[in-house]
C-alpha cells in the first residue's frame, strides 16, 4: 500500500518550493524596480517577468488549496494562526498583481507613480510577510485539542522577522539574477551589483536563522545533534552536506557575480540557477529540521491528512496533470526565452 | 445582533467572494468571446474581427488580474475564517478544488501569458490555441467550483467519520455530479456569457452615443445583442430546472424564495412583499394559482410554516434577491429581443433610446449573478452544508477584533483596485477602435498587427450617415 500522505506532503514540497523560486524570482524583480532610475528601466524590469507571473503565482494557490485538500487538518490550524500575516501576503499580493495592468494604464503621473510604488511596496511586502509566516511555522503554534489555541499576534517574534528579512533578501537574489539573465548593457550590469549586495546580506541571515533555529526548539537541536553546549558527530556529520553544500553555493555565486557579464552565451545563467540551489539547500534544512511535523512539533503528516480515497482519487489528477502542467509551462518558459529588448511588454 | 467572529466571518465572506465573483463571471465570458473572434478572424480573414480581439483582449487582461487576486483570497479564506468546515469537509471538497488548481488555474494563467505577449512569437494558429486554452480552463475552473458549492448545496455520495466527525467520500461520482450540480452549472455557465454580452453590448452603445461608432462596433453589438436574445431563453430554462432541484432537495429555500407563508396544494407567485402585520408579518401582491405551472407536483407546496424558524434561511434577503435576479434576466431579455429587432430593421448603428437603456443596462449581469448568489448561498442558511453542517459550527476559533480588521482591510484595498479597475477598463471599452491599433510594438512578419496595411484607421462614417 502506498503511503499516500508521504506522497502528498512531496507533492506539496515540490510545489511551494516552486513557489518559492518562481514567484520569488517575480517579486524580487518587484523589489528592485524601487531601485529603477527611469520608466524605460522599470518597464524592462518588468518585461522580464510579465509574460510569466501570473503562472508562477498560481503555485501559491498550491500552498493554501493544496494544503486544504491534502492536510485540512493542518490547513485548520495553521491558517487561523497565521490570520494577520496571511492578510498582509494577500492584499500585498492584491496591489502588486493589479499593479501590472493598472501601471501601464495610468495617464496622470500621480496615478502613474502610485502603482509604481504598490507594485514595489506589494512585491516587497508579500516577500516580507511569507518569510514571516516561515519563521512563525518553524517556532510552532499553540495548539490544544487539534485546534489553534494561540493569541493573535503569537506569530510576530524576533525570529519570524528575521526569517522574514531573510526570505525577502532571498527573493532579491533571485530577482536580481533573473535580471542578470535577462538583460543586456547597463540594467545587467546594476543587476550583477544588486545581487552582490544581496548575497552579503543573505549569508549573513543564513547564518543568524541557521543558528538561531537551533535555540527555537528541542527537536531541531535533537535532529542535527548540535547545540551550544554539545555536539554529537554521529547526528552531525550525515546532515554536513546540507549546509556545507549552501556555503560552498555562495561562494560559487560569488565567483560567477564577479565575471564580467556576457563574456560566453549560457554564463549569464549561472547567478540564477546558483541561487536556486542555495534556495535548495535552505530547504532541505527546514525538512531535516521538521519533518515528519506538518504543524511544527504537533501535528505530523499522517495525523493531518486526508482520508486515503480523497488523496488516492487526487493523486490519479496529479500523476497526469502535474506532468502537463510543467511541460506547458516549460514551454511558455521557452517561448518568452532570450534577452528583453526594449519595447517588449506593453504599453497602450 | 452581535458583532461576533462569526458574524464578521460571515460578512467578510459574503464581500470578499461577491467582490470576486464579479470577475470570473465577466472573464468567462469574454475568453469565449475572444476565443470566437479569434477563430472568425482566422476562418474569414475579416479585419474587424482581429480589431474585436485586439482591442477586448486588453480589457481581459485588466479583468483577469482583478479575478486571479482576488482569487487567491478565497483560497486562504476557508483556512483563516472557517477553519472547522475546512476541517470536517477536506476530504471530500478538498480534492474537487485541487482539481480546479491542477486542470484550470495553471492553465488559464500560463496561456494567459501567451495570449498577451507572445503575438511576435508564435504563429496564428498557435495563438487561437493559446486563447481556447484560457477560454477552456475558465470553463474548468467554473465546472470544480460550481462541483464543489453544489456540493454543499446537496450535499452527496459522502459519510461521516464516527470519531472524527469528519465528512468522507464514499462515491466520487456522487459528490462530483451532486443532484444540484448540472443545473447550477449549466445557469452560471450561461450567466457568465449573458453578463459579459451585457458588457460588450453597453460599450458599444457608448461608443454609438459618442460618435465613435466604427465597423467593429457594429459587430461587437451585433454579436451582443443576439447572445443575449437568443441565452435568455435558455437561462429561464436554466434557472427554473435549478429551482427544481432546490424545490426537491432544499424546500425551506424556495418556500423562502417564493414568500409562502402556509403550506398549500396551489401557492401565488408573489411580485412585491414588504413588511405589515398581515399573514406571517408582511403584506404581498402576487399572481395567484401560478404555481401549478411552474411546479410540477402532487405534493402540497410546503410554505414556512413547515420549518421551525431554526431550520429557515432569514426571509428578505432571499426573498429579494431572487426577485432582483429575475428582474435583471427580464431585463436584459427585453434588450437582446429589442437589439435584434433594431438589427434587422438597420438601425442598431444609429443613437436612439435603445442605446442609452444598453449602457447602463451593462450592470444588468453583474447584478444578476450578485444577487442569485445572495439568493443561493443565504438561502442554504442556516447551514454551509446543507443539512449537515451549520454555519455556526464552521467558523474559525479566530478573534473579532481581528476579523473586524481584516475585513476593513480587503473594503479599503478592493474599493482601490475596482475604482481604478472600472475606470480603466471604462476608458478603453468607451474609446472604442478609433485609435487602433496603437503602432508602438514592433511588428514581425506573420504577426496580426503586421496585417493592418490600413494606414489611417480612421472611424468609418455609419452606414446610415453615409448613405
Amino acid at each position: 500500500m502506498l503511503d499516500l500522505p508521504l506522497i502528498w506532503a512531496l507533492i506539496l514540497a515540490i510545489g511551494v518550493m516552486l513557489y518559492v523560486v518562481l514567484d520569488g524570482f517575480d517579486l524580487g524583480v518587484g523589489i528592485l524596480t524601487g531601485r529603477a532610475r527611469s520608466d524605460e528601466e522599470r518597464n524592462m524590469m518588468t518585461a522580464t517577468v510579465e509574460p510569466v507571473w501570473d503562472g508562477n503565482e498560481t503555485w501559491l494557490i498550491i500552498g493554501g488549496g493544496g494544503l486544504f485538500a491534502a492536510f485540512p487538518t493542518a490547513y485548520a490550524i495553521l491558517m487561523p494562526a497565521f490570520y494577520l500575516p496571511i492578510l498582509v501576503m494577500l492584499a500585498a499580493l492584491i496591489f502588486r498583481g493589479v499593479a501590472f495592468e493598472f501601471r501601464h494604464k495610468a495617464v496622470r503621473p500621480v496615478t502613474r507613480r502610485f502603482w509604481n510604488a504598490a507594485f514595489f511596496g506589494g512585491s516587497f511586502a508579500a516577500a516580507l510577510s511569507q518569510g514571516v509566516i516561515l519563521g512563525a511555522f518553524v517556532q510552532g503554534v499553540a495548539v490544544e485539542d487539534g485546534v489553534f489555541a494561540g493569541r493573535p499576534f503569537d506569530w510576530l517574534t524576533p525570529f519570524s522577522l528575521l526569517v522574514g528579512v531573510s526570505v525577502a533578501t532571498g527573493y532579491i537574489l533571485l530577482g536580481a539574477g533573473w535580471l542578470y539573465l535577462k538583460t543586456e548593457g547597463e540594467l545587467q550590469r546594476r543587476a550583477r551589483g544588486w545581487a552582490r549586495a544581496a548575497l552579503i546580506v543573505l549569508a549573513a541571515c543564513f547564518l543568524a536563522v541557521s543558528l538561531a533555529t537551533l535555540s527555537v526548539n528541542e527537536q531541531v537541536v535533537q535532529r542535527w545533534g548540535f547545540s551550544m553546549t554539545e555536539i554529537r558527530p554521529a547526528v552531525l556529520i550525515p546532515l554536513l552536506p546540507i549546509p556545507l553544500a549552501g556555503m560552498v553555493l555562495c561562494g560559487l555565486l560569488w565567483r560567477a557575480l564577479s565575471a564580467s557579464p556576457g563574456q560566453a552565451k549560457g554564463h549569464d545563467a549561472w547567478p540564477f540557477l546558483i541561487t536556486i540551489g542555495i534556495f535548495l539547500s535552505g530547504y532541505l534544512g527546514l525538512a531535516v529540521s521538521l519533518l515528519p511535523f506538518i504543524v511544527p512539533y504537533q501535528v505530523t503528516i499522517h495525523e493531518a491528512a486526508a482520508r486515503d480515497n480523497a488523496l488516492a482519487f487526487m493523486l490519479v489528477g496529479a500523476v497526469i496533470m502535474l506532468p502537463v502542467i510543467l511541460a506547458y509551462t516549460a514551454y511558455v518558459y521557452r517561448l518568452f526565452w532570450g534577452k528583453v529588448q526594449p519595447g517588449d511588454g506593453y504599453h497602450d | 445582533m452581535e458583532f461576533d467572529a462569526l458574524l464578521l466571518s460571515r460578512l467578510q465572506f459574503a464581500f470578499v467572494v461577491a467582490f470576486h465573483i464579479l470577475f470570473p463571471s465577466f472573464t468567462i465570458g469574454l475568453a469565449a468571446f475572444l476565443a470566437v473572434c479569434e477563430g472568425l478572424w482566422l476562418k474569414t480573414g475579416k479585419d474587424v474581427f482581429r480589431r474585436l480581439y485586439l482591442h477586448w483582449v486588453k480589457i481581459f487582461a485588466l479583468a483577469f488580474a482583478m479575478g486571479v487576486v482576488s482569487g487567491v483570497v478565497m483560497s486562504y479564506q476557508f483556512g483563516t475564517n472557517w477553519s472547522v468546515f475546512s476541517e470536517r469537509t477536506g476530504s471530500v471538497m478538498g480534492p474537487l478544488l485541487g482539481y480546479e488548481v491542477l486542470t484550470a488555474f495553471f492553465l488559464e494563467a500560463t496561456f494567459l501569458g501567451v495570449m498577451l505577449f507572445g503575438w511576435n512569437r508564435v504563429g496564428n494558429k498557435l495563438h487561437f490555441v493559446a486563447t481556447c486554452a484560457v477560454a477552456i480552463g475558465t470553463t474548468f475552473s467554473a465546472f470544480w467550483i460550481l462541483s464543489a458549492n453544489s456540493w454543499m448545496q446537496t450535499p452527496a455520495g459522502f459519510a461521516t467519520d464516527p470519531v472524527t466527525g469528519n465528512f468522507y467520500a464514499t462515491d466520487w461520482w456522487a459528490v462530483i455530479f451532486n443532484p444540484s450540480f448540472p443545473s447550477r452549472f449549466a445557469h452560471m455557465m450561461l450567466a457568465a456569457y449573458i453578463t459579459t454580452a451585457a458588457v460588450v453590448l453597453a460599450a458599444g452603445a457608448w461608443q454609438v452615443l459618442r460618435g465613435r461608432g466604427t465597423e467593429p462596433t457594429r459587430w461587437q453589438m451585433r454579436m451582443a445583442a443576439g447572445t443575449l436574445a437568443l441565452l435568455l431563453p435558455l437561462q429561464i430554462w436554466a434557472g427554473h430546472w435549478s429551482g427544481e432541484v432546490a424545490h426537491h432537495h432544499q424546500p425551506a429555500k424556495i418556500a423562502v424564495m417564493e414568500g409562502w407563508c402556509e403550506t398549500a396544494d396551489v401557492q401565488p407567485t408573489l411580485l412585491l412583499a414588504w413588511p405589515s402585520d398581515g399573514a406571517c408579518g408582511r403584506d404581498a401582491v402576487g399572481i395567484p394559482g401560478t404555481s401549478r405551472f411552474l411546479f410540477a407536483t402532487d405534493e402540497p407546496l410546503q410554505g414556512m410554516d413547515a420549518f421551525p424558524e431554526s431550520e429557515r434561511p432569514p426571509f428578505w434577503i432571499v426573498f429579494w434577491s431572487f426577485r432582483l435576479m429575475v428582474g435583471a434576466g427580464l431585463a436584459l431579455l427585453a434588450l437582446g429581443l429589442w437589439g435584434v429587432f433594431l438589427w434587422w430593421h438597420g438601425r442598431l448603428d444609429r443613437p436612439g433610446l435603445y442605446h442609452y437603456l444598453a449602457v447602463p443596462g451593462g450592470a444588468l449581469g453583474f447584478l444578476a449573478v450578485v444577487t442569485g448568489w445572495v439568493t443561493a448561498e443565504v438561502g442554504r442558511q442556516p447551514y454551509t452544508v446543507y443539512g449537515v453542517l451549520r454555519t455556526v459550527d464552521s467558523v474559525a476559533p479566530v478573534e473579532a477584533g481581528q476579523v473586524a480588521f481584516s475585513l476593513l482591510v480587503f473594503m479599503i484595498v478592493y474599493a482601490i483596485i475596482f475604482t481604478a479597475g472600472v475606470i480603466y477598463m471604462a476608458r478603453i471599452a468607451s474609446r472604442g477602435f478609433v485609435d487602433q491599433p496603437a503602432t508602438a510594438r514592433p511588428r514581425a512578419p506573420g504577426s496580426p498587427l503586421a496585417a493592418v496595411d490600413d494606414p489611417a484607421e480612421l472611424p468609418e462614417a455609419f452606414e446610415g450617415e453615409s448613405k
